[in-house]
């Protein structure tokens, strides 16, 4: 087995195939993106190269930086949530009964299929008839705001079902980490006279910080690229109200007709992306050696 | 780099509809040998699911036109609405159109007749051909004197309203704008939702605002402003979007109509919680026959022609509406046989939609030949006496400006922009189209 993995023909072999999906699917799109980013073009007819413009464009493009700031926005709530969920899984794994079956309530959101979770929501936020607003009035809120309409409030209304659809994922990625604790340290902190919050503190939270990196980067990568709920439930609106940088690149370029400057949007969000998670990184970088990612 | 590029907006494409459920198009694969038959590929929207009696006259003109045509295979490709102008889309992109697909008039054909991508069917239609159709309905296809579609279905914008409601209500049909005024206050005074709007989709919303405009400045006013012959920022659609924010004013939509689905008003409508809904006559079959729908819905649902305002321009038998039509690929290998099919295709479909489908089609009928639910004849009766139709504001203009249209309307109705703003956005954004 060393000497096959120690020929460097065998070793190309071996990784060819997904370097090629990789290139093919990924790589050769993103630098075309770019490409396209420079150029007048509506999808259809030809090209014609104009250069930074469509960039230009961006920078002096409200709509544009509004969908930025959504996008952050989701990022941030993502990243605060990861301590509620924190906090669930601690419970979850310290043995309490019905975790199991806890555990499991908390993944559902999660096989659900995006337009599922979207239209659930949609009937849930119907002002009139909705579950929400029908509850509000039954504790004697007159006039429930129409959750999904209400341009200060749609943002907020719909980051709820996104923050809901990923609760289990990180639950789930944080039980397994939880579980995967030495029982003899715990126990050994026990014996020492360790409070539950101590050991939870001191002996658990520290040694899944490098878990809880992983999640932070995930979740906030994942946020700035969201698009499927706010697609289906809202399509941006009203008047951009919930609009994020993807549900716009996708707007510009396949309901404007202007696939240039949605191509140039698309390369934005990659640059935004890739310094967000290069600040990331840097913030939470420690000495010690840990997972990559 | 052709390639390259198809498969890269492909990519674009799967990648951000992968989360948007599975797609729900079907292929229908032709299982004869190709030896020596010719295959026609047409990608339609008419799924046997959600569109059966149009999915069944489709097959049976299919049948009969592969049998008339020895040698002619037609395969056919179903798609979502959505997903097929987002397909149409990328497949141009590459060169891989369907021989034969679904066109709308105006600004959604421009770019693909610019971009050479579809063919113009001026060597195969003749004035006998022309006179077998509502007058207009081939022209919305003519770009620079050339046809590139041939009609299909037509639909006009009509104001339904529930008979029980107006009669426990005390009301009439209003015929003027101010009676009209009169009935949505009456409503709100007792506790009504007057009109059911799924402002979400937008276009519901602009239905309402080309109305407004037709009946205050004519039926030339909001088309020239497109057409670049005068400004948008005319004082007669001022005043339309002026007339839409008082009937937000008073309370003249549900609740939420700005983060409303379409399908969510429609149900208010047909659960009798509002007593209007302005959608398309496409909602005919299933309002008069579907099975969604109780018996009492369908008793007292009516409709009325949208009312004259008093000094406005606009005729009452003018109707903001549109059709759809076939185009056929500019670069596919069968040309010739894929027109001939698009022919036949809109002249059978023109005489058995209505008959057997319910589906009003751009083809002249005699209303008397069929046995019909009143509403019918009565649209029928309407559509011959109608003056003028006025396009869908998507189908006048080009895809830039439409959007901007589209979102104007929702801060229009969101009281977000004022009458002024909403008619200086147009101006600007069909000012920048046309490279002013």
């Amino acid at each position: 087995m060393n000497k096959v993995m120690s020929n460097k023909w065998m070793i190309t072999l071996y990784i060819l195939p997904a370097l090629l999906l990789l290139l093919i699917l990924i790589y050769i799109p993103l630098v075309l993106s770019a490409y396209y980013g420079l150029m007048e073009w509506d999808g259809i007819g030809n090209m014609k190269f104009i250069g930074v413009g469509n960039f230009i464009t961006a920078i002096q493009d409200m709509k544009f930086w509004s969908s930025v700031y959504h996008s952050f926005l989701l990022a941030l709530f993502s990243a605060l949530s990861l301590l509620a969920y924190l906090g669930i899984s601690l419970i979850l794994a310290s043995n309490i009964k019905g975790s199991d079956i806890l555990r499991k309530i908390y993944l559902i959101p999660m096989l659900l299929s995006s337009v599922a979770i979207a239209q659930l929501w949609i009937k849930v936020y119907n002002p009139t008839n909705g579950l929400l607003n029908s509850f509000l009035m039954a504790i004697g809120i007159d006039n429930p705001p129409a959750w999904l309409a209400e341009p200060s409030i749609v943002l907020y209304a719909i980051f709820i079902p996104i923050l809901w659809q990923y609760a289990g994922f990180y639950i789930l990625i944080y039980y397994a980490a939880l579980k995967n604790i030495p029982e003899s340290l715990v126990e050994a902190a026990r014996i020492d006279g360790a409070s539950p919050w101590q050991v939870a503190f001191k002996i658990k939270l520290p040694l899944i910080k490098g878990v809880f990196k992983v999640t932070i980067v995930l979740a906030i990568v994942g946020s700035l690229k969201y698009f499927d709920l706010i697609y289906v439930m809202t399509g941006g609106g009203p008047n951009g109200a919930s609009e994020v940088m993807a549900s716009y690149m996708y707007k510009v370029a396949f309901r404007s007709y202007d696939f240039g400057y949605g191509s140039a949007i698309g390369f934005l969000l990659l640059v935004i992306t890739l310094i967000v998670t290069f600040i990331v990184r840097k913030l939470t970088v420690s000495d010690e050696k840990e997972l990559q990612y | 780099m052709k390639k390259l590029k198809a498969l890269s907006l492909l990519l674009a494409l799967t990648l951000f509809l992968a989360g948007c459920g599975s797609s729900n198009s079907e292929v229908e694969k032709d299982t004869a040998s190709s030896g020596g038959t010719k295959t026609i590929k047409f990608m339609h929207l008419w799924p046997e699911g959600t569109n059966a009696a149009q999915n069944k006259i489709l097959n049976e003109i299919i049948d009969d036109f592969e049998r008339e045509n020895p040698g002619i295979k037609i395969e056919q490709e179903i798609l979502a609405n959505e997903q097929y102008k987002d397909k149409i889309k990328v497949l141009s992109a590459s060169n891989q159109l369907p021989d034969v697909g679904m066109a709308w008039p105006g600004g959604w054909l421009q770019p693909y007749v610019q971009g050479n991508k579809i063919a113009s069917f001026d060597d195969v239609i003749d004035s006998d051909y022309r006179s077998k159709f509502v007058d207009g309905t081939i022209e919305v296809f003519e770009v620079d004197g050339k046809t590139y579609g041939l009609p299909t279905d037509l639909n006009i914008a009509i104001v339904y309203y529930n008979k029980q409601i107006f009669e426990q209500n005390g009301l009439e049909v209003p015929t003027t704008y101010d009676e009209f005024l009169n009935v949505i206050q009456t409503l709100t005074n007792n506790g009504i939702t007057p009109i059911a709007l799924g402002n979400q989709e937008r276009w519901t919303g602009s239905l309402w605002y080309m109305y407004l405009a037709d009946r205050i400045g004519g039926n030339e006013t909001i088309v020239n402003a497109v057409n670049r012959k005068q400004s948008f920022e005319d004082p007669t659609l001022i005043q339309a979007a002026e007339e839409i924010q008082k009937l937000v004013d008073l309370g003249a939509f549900q609740k939420g109509y700005n983060g409303a689905t379409n399908s969510e008003a429609e149900s208010l409508f047909t659960s009798g919680q509002a007593a209007m809904y302005l959608t398309g006559t496409w909602a005919l079959p299933s309002f008069t026959q579907g099975e969604n729908f109780t018996q009492e819905f369908k008793d007292s649902v009516d409709y009325f022609k949208f009312p004259t305002v008093a000094g406005g321009k606009g005729n009452i038998n003018s109707f903001v509406g549109g059709n759809g039509g076939l185009f056929v690929a500019e670069n596919s290998d069968v040309k010739e046989e894929a027109k001939r099919f698009v022919k036949y295709f809109t002249e059978k479909f023109g005489e058995r939609a209505l008959g057997e489908a319910g589906i009003i089609p751009s083809y002249k009928l005699n209303a008397d030949d069929y046995d019909l639910p009143e509403l019918y004849l009565k649209v029928l009766k309407d559509l011959n006496d109608a003056s003028n139709i006025t396009l869908f504001a998507d189908n006048i203009m080009t895809p830039g400006p439409a959007q901007v249209h589209l979102d104007m309307i929702q801060a229009l109705f969101g009281k977000e922009a004022t009458p002024e703003e909403f008619v200086k956005a147009h101006e600007e954004a069909l000012a920048k189209e046309a490279g002013e």
